[in-house]
Protein backbone atom coordinates (compact mmCIF):
# COMPACT_ATOMS: atom_id res chain seq x y z
CA UNK A 1 0.00 0.00 0.00
CA UNK A 2 1.34 3.71 -0.93
CA UNK A 3 1.62 5.83 1.83
CA UNK A 4 -0.40 9.13 1.06
CA UNK A 5 0.28 12.40 1.55
CA UNK A 6 4.24 12.04 0.89
CA UNK A 7 4.71 14.70 -1.42
CA UNK A 8 1.32 16.31 -2.39
CA UNK A 9 0.19 18.46 0.04
CA UNK A 10 -3.09 17.41 2.43
CA UNK A 11 -6.21 18.92 1.31
CA UNK A 12 -7.24 20.01 5.05
CA UNK A 13 -3.60 21.07 6.15
CA UNK A 14 -2.26 22.26 2.82
CA UNK A 15 0.84 20.14 3.94
CA UNK A 16 2.78 16.96 3.09
CA UNK A 17 2.47 14.36 6.11
CA UNK A 18 6.06 14.38 6.55
CA UNK A 19 6.36 18.28 7.03
CA UNK A 20 3.30 18.34 9.78
CA UNK A 21 5.34 15.58 11.07
CA UNK A 22 8.72 16.89 11.76
CA UNK A 23 7.03 20.57 13.13
CA UNK A 24 5.18 18.34 15.74
CA UNK A 25 8.62 16.76 16.55
CA UNK A 26 10.52 20.09 16.88
CA UNK A 27 7.58 20.79 19.26
CA UNK A 28 8.25 18.23 21.26
CA UNK A 29 11.93 18.95 20.93
CA UNK A 30 11.05 22.16 22.49
CA UNK A 31 9.71 21.16 25.43
CA UNK A 32 12.64 18.59 26.17
CA UNK A 33 15.49 21.47 26.38
CA UNK A 34 12.65 23.34 27.59
CA UNK A 35 12.65 21.41 30.52
CA UNK A 36 16.48 21.56 31.03
CA UNK A 37 16.26 25.56 30.73
CA UNK A 38 13.73 25.70 33.07
CA UNK A 39 15.73 23.27 35.15
CA UNK A 40 19.49 25.59 34.47
CA UNK A 41 17.43 28.80 35.46
CA UNK A 42 16.07 27.21 38.69
CA UNK A 43 19.45 25.93 39.36
CA UNK A 44 20.96 28.95 39.15
CA UNK A 45 18.55 31.03 40.77
CA UNK A 46 18.75 28.87 43.61
CA UNK A 47 22.94 29.11 43.79
CA UNK A 48 24.11 31.20 46.28
CA UNK A 49 27.88 31.61 43.57
CA UNK A 50 27.79 30.67 40.19
CA UNK A 51 31.38 29.93 38.34
CA UNK A 52 32.35 32.28 35.69
CA UNK A 53 35.17 31.55 32.94
CA UNK A 54 35.07 27.61 33.73
CA UNK A 55 34.36 27.49 29.70
CA UNK A 56 36.97 28.45 26.74
CA UNK A 57 34.79 31.14 25.26
CA UNK A 58 36.92 31.09 21.84
CA UNK A 59 35.99 27.20 21.43
CA UNK A 60 32.30 28.10 22.13
CA UNK A 61 32.42 30.98 19.61
CA UNK A 62 34.16 28.52 16.82
CA UNK A 63 31.31 25.60 17.27
CA UNK A 64 28.92 28.65 17.41
CA UNK A 65 30.34 29.84 13.92
CA UNK A 66 30.59 25.98 13.01
CA UNK A 67 26.93 25.34 13.40
CA UNK A 68 25.67 28.46 11.74
CA UNK A 69 28.21 27.98 8.53
CA UNK A 70 26.49 24.39 8.40
CA UNK A 71 22.96 25.88 8.84
CA UNK A 72 23.33 27.98 5.64
CA UNK A 73 25.00 24.94 3.67
CA UNK A 74 21.85 22.65 5.01
CA UNK A 75 19.52 24.84 3.48
CA UNK A 76 21.55 25.91 0.43
CA UNK A 77 21.71 21.87 -0.17
CA UNK A 78 17.73 22.18 -0.24
CA UNK A 79 17.50 24.83 -2.87
CA UNK A 80 20.54 23.44 -5.39
CA UNK A 81 18.14 20.17 -5.18
CA UNK A 82 15.07 22.55 -5.63
CA UNK A 83 16.52 24.41 -8.20
CA UNK A 84 17.58 20.65 -10.09
CA UNK A 85 21.01 20.32 -9.26
CA UNK A 86 21.78 16.73 -7.69
CA UNK A 87 25.63 17.31 -7.72
CA UNK A 88 25.65 20.90 -5.69
CA UNK A 89 22.95 19.32 -3.55
CA UNK A 90 24.86 16.46 -2.83
CA UNK A 91 28.07 18.76 -2.38
CA UNK A 92 26.22 20.92 0.21
CA UNK A 93 25.06 18.30 2.73
CA UNK A 94 28.60 16.52 2.28
CA UNK A 95 30.01 20.12 3.73
CA UNK A 96 27.23 20.17 6.24
CA UNK A 97 28.13 17.09 7.22
CA UNK A 98 31.89 17.47 7.68
CA UNK A 99 30.53 20.63 9.27
CA UNK A 100 28.96 18.62 12.30
CA UNK A 101 31.75 16.51 12.82
CA UNK A 102 34.16 19.39 13.11
CA UNK A 103 31.61 20.89 15.87
CA UNK A 104 32.08 17.30 17.96
CA UNK A 105 35.71 17.12 17.34
CA UNK A 106 35.87 20.48 18.92
CA UNK A 107 33.28 19.11 21.77
CA UNK A 108 35.83 16.05 22.17
CA UNK A 109 38.39 18.24 22.77
CA UNK A 110 36.74 20.62 25.34
CA UNK A 111 35.18 17.33 27.27
CA UNK A 112 38.61 15.96 27.19
CA UNK A 113 39.88 19.06 29.12
CA UNK A 114 37.64 18.60 31.22
CA UNK A 115 37.65 15.44 32.75
CA UNK A 116 41.77 15.56 31.84
CA UNK A 117 41.40 18.25 35.00
CA UNK A 118 38.60 15.77 37.30
CA UNK A 119 36.23 17.89 36.35
CA UNK A 120 33.05 15.76 35.03
CA UNK A 121 29.63 16.09 35.94
CA UNK A 122 29.78 15.16 39.16
CA UNK A 123 32.16 18.04 40.13
CA UNK A 124 29.70 21.08 40.69
CA UNK A 125 25.42 21.71 39.71
CA UNK A 126 27.29 23.49 36.94
CA UNK A 127 29.20 21.35 35.22
CA UNK A 128 26.31 18.86 36.15
CA UNK A 129 23.55 21.25 34.07
CA UNK A 130 26.33 22.12 31.49
CA UNK A 131 26.86 18.39 30.34
CA UNK A 132 23.60 16.99 30.25
CA UNK A 133 22.96 20.22 28.00
CA UNK A 134 25.54 20.38 25.82
CA UNK A 135 25.31 16.36 26.25
CA UNK A 136 21.71 15.46 24.89
CA UNK A 137 22.62 18.67 22.07
CA UNK A 138 25.88 16.41 21.18
CA UNK A 139 23.75 13.60 20.52
CA UNK A 140 21.12 15.67 18.65
CA UNK A 141 23.97 16.45 16.07
CA UNK A 142 24.86 12.82 15.82
CA UNK A 143 21.59 11.55 15.17
CA UNK A 144 21.35 14.55 12.55
CA UNK A 145 24.83 13.00 11.14
CA UNK A 146 23.58 9.80 11.20
CA UNK A 147 20.29 11.17 8.98
CA UNK A 148 22.21 13.11 6.71
CA UNK A 149 24.86 10.18 5.64
CA UNK A 150 21.52 8.19 5.23
CA UNK A 151 20.48 10.53 2.90
CA UNK A 152 23.73 11.29 0.92
CA UNK A 153 24.10 7.44 0.57
CA UNK A 154 21.29 4.69 0.09
CA UNK A 155 18.69 7.79 0.67
CA UNK A 156 20.14 9.14 -2.65
CA UNK A 157 18.56 6.86 -4.85
CA UNK A 158 15.39 8.08 -4.39
CA UNK A 159 16.04 11.15 -6.61
CA UNK A 160 16.00 8.45 -9.41
CA UNK A 161 12.69 7.57 -8.81
CA UNK A 162 10.93 10.39 -6.68
CA UNK A 163 12.45 13.56 -6.71
CA UNK A 164 10.42 15.43 -5.23
CA UNK A 165 10.27 13.48 -2.26
CA UNK A 166 14.02 13.22 -1.91
CA UNK A 167 13.72 17.17 -2.20
CA UNK A 168 10.97 16.94 0.63
CA UNK A 169 13.13 14.39 3.08
CA UNK A 170 16.10 17.15 2.74
CA UNK A 171 13.76 20.10 3.82
CA UNK A 172 12.56 17.68 6.87
CA UNK A 173 16.09 17.06 7.38
CA UNK A 174 16.98 20.55 7.55
CA UNK A 175 14.06 21.70 9.65
CA UNK A 176 15.71 19.66 11.95
CA UNK A 177 19.21 21.25 11.85
CA UNK A 178 18.20 24.59 11.79
CA UNK A 179 16.47 23.77 15.36
CA UNK A 180 19.65 22.03 16.86
CA UNK A 181 21.27 25.61 15.12
CA UNK A 182 18.58 27.24 17.11
CA UNK A 183 19.63 25.26 20.40
CA UNK A 184 22.82 25.81 20.27
CA UNK A 185 22.50 29.79 19.68
CA UNK A 186 20.90 29.81 23.17
CA UNK A 187 23.13 27.40 24.77
CA UNK A 188 26.39 29.41 24.04
CA UNK A 189 25.29 32.71 25.36
CA UNK A 190 23.67 30.72 28.62
CA UNK A 191 26.60 28.23 29.66
CA UNK A 192 29.78 30.30 28.36
CA UNK A 193 29.21 33.87 28.27
CA UNK A 194 26.98 34.70 31.23
CA UNK B 1 7.16 27.28 0.91
CA UNK B 2 8.85 28.78 -2.45
CA UNK B 3 8.22 26.70 -5.72
CA UNK B 4 9.06 28.49 -8.95
CA UNK B 5 12.88 28.46 -9.60
CA UNK B 6 12.78 32.51 -9.67
CA UNK B 7 11.63 32.74 -6.45
CA UNK B 8 14.39 30.54 -5.21
CA UNK B 9 16.97 32.03 -6.89
CA UNK B 10 16.33 35.21 -4.74
CA UNK B 11 16.05 33.15 -1.45
CA UNK B 12 19.70 31.81 -1.74
CA UNK B 13 20.42 35.94 -1.58
CA UNK B 14 18.87 35.88 1.88
CA UNK B 15 20.14 33.09 3.00
CA UNK B 16 23.44 34.14 2.33
CA UNK B 17 22.96 37.85 4.23
CA UNK B 18 21.29 36.39 7.16
CA UNK B 19 24.18 33.46 7.60
CA UNK B 20 25.82 36.26 7.50
CA UNK B 21 24.28 38.43 10.27
CA UNK B 22 24.62 35.86 12.19
CA UNK B 23 28.28 35.30 12.24
CA UNK B 24 28.18 39.00 13.43
CA UNK B 25 25.88 39.04 15.65
CA UNK B 26 27.72 36.16 16.99
CA UNK B 27 30.89 37.98 17.38
CA UNK B 28 28.86 41.45 18.95
CA UNK B 29 27.86 38.62 21.59
CA UNK B 30 31.19 37.64 22.55
CA UNK B 31 32.02 41.36 21.91
CA UNK B 32 29.54 42.81 24.70
CA UNK B 33 30.88 39.49 27.10
CA UNK B 34 34.47 41.83 27.01
CA UNK B 35 32.23 44.83 28.51
CA UNK B 36 31.86 43.29 31.91
CA UNK B 37 28.23 44.53 32.54
CA UNK B 38 26.47 44.02 35.45
CA UNK B 39 24.99 40.51 35.70
CA UNK B 40 21.64 41.34 34.51
CA UNK B 41 22.27 43.38 31.98
CA UNK B 42 24.84 41.07 30.63
CA UNK B 43 22.22 38.65 30.66
CA UNK B 44 19.59 40.73 28.94
CA UNK B 45 21.66 41.81 26.22
CA UNK B 46 22.96 37.98 25.78
CA UNK B 47 19.38 36.85 25.85
CA UNK B 48 17.82 39.85 23.60
CA UNK B 49 21.04 38.97 20.35
CA UNK B 50 20.51 35.34 21.03
CA UNK B 51 16.58 36.06 20.41
CA UNK B 52 17.48 37.90 17.27
CA UNK B 53 19.91 35.00 15.88
CA UNK B 54 16.74 32.70 16.63
CA UNK B 55 14.43 34.37 15.13
CA UNK B 56 16.49 35.18 12.23
CA UNK B 57 17.13 31.18 11.86
CA UNK B 58 13.55 30.15 12.33
CA UNK B 59 11.83 33.11 10.10
CA UNK B 60 14.43 32.83 6.99
CA UNK B 61 16.02 29.03 7.17
CA UNK B 62 13.41 27.47 8.55
CA UNK B 63 10.61 29.54 6.16
CA UNK B 64 8.16 30.33 9.02
CA UNK B 65 8.00 33.73 7.38
CA UNK B 66 5.53 32.11 4.51
CA UNK B 67 4.34 29.13 6.99
CA UNK B 68 0.75 27.29 7.02
CA UNK B 69 -1.47 28.03 9.37
CA UNK B 70 -1.19 24.41 10.51
CA UNK B 71 2.24 25.26 11.55
CA UNK B 72 1.42 28.32 12.97
CA UNK B 73 -1.17 27.30 15.29
CA UNK B 74 0.85 23.80 16.61
CA UNK B 75 3.77 26.77 17.35
CA UNK B 76 1.62 28.68 18.97
CA UNK B 77 0.54 25.61 21.00
CA UNK B 78 3.95 24.97 22.05
CA UNK B 79 4.92 28.52 22.71
CA UNK B 80 1.51 28.72 25.84
CA UNK B 81 3.25 25.22 27.28
CA UNK B 82 6.73 26.30 26.50
CA UNK B 83 6.11 29.46 29.16
CA UNK B 84 4.02 27.01 31.52
CA UNK B 85 6.95 24.90 31.68
CA UNK B 86 9.54 27.89 32.38
CA UNK B 87 7.49 29.13 35.05
CA UNK B 88 6.33 25.30 36.46
CA UNK B 89 9.66 25.55 39.22
CA UNK B 90 7.81 28.65 40.88
CA UNK B 91 4.92 26.46 41.91
CA UNK B 92 7.61 25.09 44.01
CA UNK B 93 8.57 27.98 46.18
CA UNK B 94 4.79 28.57 45.92
CA UNK B 95 3.17 24.95 47.71
CA UNK B 96 2.33 23.97 51.09
CA UNK B 97 3.80 20.75 51.27
CA UNK B 98 5.72 20.44 54.53
CA UNK B 99 4.31 23.78 55.90
CA UNK B 100 1.81 23.64 59.21
CA UNK B 101 -1.65 24.37 57.63
CA UNK B 102 -4.39 25.40 59.88
CA UNK B 103 -3.04 24.35 63.42
CA UNK B 104 -4.50 26.31 66.29
CA UNK B 105 -1.06 28.33 67.64
CA UNK B 106 0.87 26.56 70.18
CA UNK B 107 -0.67 28.32 73.22
CA UNK B 108 -4.06 27.53 72.91
CA UNK B 109 -3.10 23.63 71.82
CA UNK B 110 -1.78 23.88 75.09
CA UNK B 111 -4.43 24.52 77.31
CA UNK B 112 -7.27 22.66 75.45
CA UNK B 113 -5.46 19.54 77.36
Amino acid sequence: MEIPYTVEPRPDSGLANGKLGIWLFLASEVMLFGALFSTYILLRVGATEWPHGELSIKLGAINTVILICSSVTMVMSWASLKLNNFSKGRLYLLVTIVLATVFLVNKYFEYADHFARGEGPWHSTFLAIYFTLTGLHGLHIIGGIVVMLYLLGPGARLWKTNQEQYVNRIEYTGLYWHFVDLVWIFLFPVLYLL
Amino acid sequence: MHADPEAIKKSIRSYMIVGAMLLVFTGLTVAANGFHLAVPAAIALALIIATMKGTMVAAVFMHLSHEKKWIYGALLLTVVFFVVLLFLPLLTMSDGIGKPIGHPPAAAHGEAH
